[in-house]
């Protein structure tokens, strides 16, 4: 077996890399849907209606996918200049922990200010949480993947202390989470009927602005070049620290701010259960997505439609709901096979 | 003071030590093997998982213990088999693909126990590997009972800290796999397949790992809960820096962390008043990242971890 390298790739083969991915990843899930005992179409069928079949479940898709845009494009941006931020999932509880703790009466602003603030405090948490992690790559060069998972234990563990002492809210009927943001630092819903808010669009336009950064600013170009080659990039005068450092602040600041939407646009309040994984899942998106920021975007819809659609499945038929984090799992490793072989083309005979 | 004395003097301090040592042994030494051959395998917390599920599963359908054992064993080193397709083979991202391995062997843990106990809302008990009294040896006062007194598992841990040590150091294979992971050009001119070795290390590696997710439900909690590797795979990877990669080194940075460990749920006890439980259960996961920054200097990394090897490419 050989391994070339192609002379060109095509934009086709570029587009069609997730969608055969994400193919690929149906057929092996059908698998187990088959032990289940469902027959796979129906199954796929009812996913599908779960997810897009109403307006309600359009709204719930769009709602879900709000926290997965913001962490996919953290993990995107970090991804790109090679810097393996694992810890969007921690980032985005300290966004969250920013969001209670100057949201809840401490600060009092007019909302359109106060939303701002929230968002930039939030952002400004997740980012210092993850300079941590960076300056001991930097300057120790400590593996920053080990790391960033280790403190997503280490943060989950401070929520839980906080929301249990000295941020419980007293109101809460000894349930443990913090006192609710004030009206002015709620995100408004965008229809009168469901819980989509006006993250959306926040997450939105991060998503055209990190993309603007990265095609047309020269940190952007700083980022791609560190990830394609840092030493390439150090001999033509970068300074591949403090790139590492400013992608790392950029990261965490979005996965901060899928905290503050979540808190601020969803729930009101804090507790424990505020993200089932949006951080590990946001690996997934920008994998998807091939890091590109506006493929975030329909990576992260993607997937919260599987997400979605598979409670809605499993309320329908007997398939556990984790057939959706399978799904997940395996188009991680999906893409990462169709991306190579959009570069690469595999010979057998030796 | 008195306390931490009182604490240590306690056999059951000693004896909780090595019960939280022996995953620990076996997850790092299996990381260990992995990445002497130049492959990180981020895959181990979803390895271990699996490993988890599949030797209580085993046990649970009616299977004996050992058969349990053999069986996550093997599924271990099936996912290891799939983590090389992707990183040695295909030479793709060893960090991606870890990520990757652990999401999906995970999840897949959890979606097979659901089939198989739809219903089960406390999770069922099995009979666990009963502890092994070693005569005489387990009459030494503290340290007998605790370390002659033990599960079966426990004992294949602490066994296999000197069979990896020697394989590594002090046979051809061992030499292979690390010349794999430190100069794999030099073991293709030797007329060794680099792949192949890789593979057969990752794979050994992962089944490693598996069995040490194994004693966490076989010998230890008994049942299957969600979530319960709970990073120790991530803490593995840890101790792997923390050992400088080398087996001795590993099982005395596991004893350390198991000790800390053992130490601050009984310190719980005592000091819980006033010190809230979450701290204690920090302590892990910060003496982890604490040990690889003091480490970290001298850390020397095999040369060849995380780079791919293509037969007839120039390095």
């Amino acid at each position: 077996m050989q391994i070339e390298l192609r002379q060109s790739t095509s934009l086709l083969r570029v587009g069609m890399a997730p969608i055969s991915a994400i193919f690929a990843a149906l057929v092996l899930c059908s698998v187990l849907i088959m032990w289940a005992g469902v027959p796979v179409l129906e199954a796929y069928a009812l996913l599908f209606k779960g997810a897009f079949g109403s307006a309600f479940a359009l709204k719930e898709t769009f709602t879900r996918s709000i926290p997965l845009i913001f962490t996919g494009l953290a993990v995107a941006v970090a991804f790109r200049s090679k810097f393996y931020n694992i810890g969007a999932e921690g980032q985005l509880y300290a966004g969250a922990l920013a969001a209670v703790y100057f949201g809840t009466g401490l600060v009092s602003l007019p909302a359109y200010l106060m939303l701002p603030f929230l968002l930039l405090v939030g952002a400004l948490a997740g980012g210092l949480l993850l300079l941590v992690p960076v300056l001991l790559k930097t300057r120790l060069k400590v593996d920053e993947v080990v790391t960033t998972l280790l403190l997503n234990f280490v943060i989950l563990l401070v929520v839980s202390y906080l929301i249990e002492g000295p941020w419980r809210d007293p109101m809460a009927m000894g349930w443990p989470q913090t006192a609710s943001i004030i009206d002015e630092g709620v995100l408004p819903t965008l229809m009168a009927k469901g819980r989509l808010h006006a993250g959306l669009i926040v997450a939105v336009l991060a998503s055209i602005l990190i993309w603007a950064v990265m095609r047309f600013t020269v940190l952007g170009y700083e980022i791609k070049a560190v990830g394609f080659n840092a030493k390439a990039a150090e001999f033509s005068g970068v300074n591949v620290n403090r790139t590492v450092i400013f992608t790392a602040l950029i990261s965490g600041g979005l996965a901060g701010m899928a905290g503050v939407s979540e808190v601020a646009g969803l729930k009101g309040y804090l507790t424990l259960d505020l993200s089932p994984g949006f951080g590990y899942t946001g690996v997934a998106v920008a994998m998807l997505a091939q890091l590109h920021p506006l493929a975030v975007i329909p990576a992260a819809l993607f997937l919260s439609a599987v997400y979605v659609g598979a409670d809605s499945m499993s309320r329908a038929v007997n398939i556990p709901t984790y057939i959706a984090d399978v799904l997940v799992g395996v188009s991680v490793l999906a893409i990462l096979v169709s991306v190579m072989l959009t570069q690469y083309r595999i010979k057998w005979r030796k | 003071m008195s306390d931490l004395l009182d604490i240590l003097l306690t056999a059951g301090f000693w004896a909780a030590t090595v019960r939280i040592v022996s995953p620990l042994i076996f997850g790092t030494l299996g990381e260990l093997i992995c990445e002497r051959a130049g492959v990180l395998n981020l895959g181990i917390e979803g390895i271990m998982t699996v490993g988890a599920m599949c030797g209580w599963m085993w046990v649970y359908q009616g299977g004996d213990l050992w058969g349990g054992v053999i069986f996550a064993a093997s599924m271990g080193a099936l996912f290891g088999l799939l983590h090389a397709s992707f990183t040695v083979y295909l030479g793709l991202s060893q960090h991606v693909t870890g990520i990757g391995i652990t999401l999906f062997a995970s999840s897949l843990s959890y979606f097979v126990y659901r089939m198989l106990l739809p219903s089960a809302t406390t999770p069922p008990k099995i009979a666990p590997f009963q502890n092994l009294e070693i005569p005489v040896l387990s009459d030494i006062p503290l340290i007998g009972e605790a370390l002659f007194n033990q599960s079966p598992l426990t004992y294949l841990a602490l066994l296999c800290v000197p069979v990896v040590w020697y394989v590594l150091h002090r046979t051809p294979i061992g030499l292979a796999v690390r010349m794999a992971g430190e100069n794999p050009v030099a073991v293709e001119a030797q007329g060794i397949d680099v792949l192949a070795v890789r593979t057969g290390a990752v794979m050994v590696g992962s089944a490693l790992m598996a069995v040490g997710g194994a004693f966490i439900t076989m010998s230890w909690f008994d049942a299957f809960y969600f979530g319960m590797v709970n990073g120790r795979g991530w803490i593995c990877v840890a101790l792997v820096i923390f050992a400088s990669w080398k087996p001795g080194k590993a099982l005395l940075g596991a004893f350390l962390f198991a000790g800390l460990e053992a130490m601050q749920v009984r310190a719980q006890q005592s000091a819980g008043a006033f010190i809230p439980y979450q701290f204690f259960l920090m302590l892990p996961y910060v003496m982890s990242i604490l040990a690889m920054i003091i480490m970290a200097r001298r850390a020397q990394y095999p040369q060849a971890l995380l780079v791919p090897f293509r037969r007839g490419e120039r390095v």
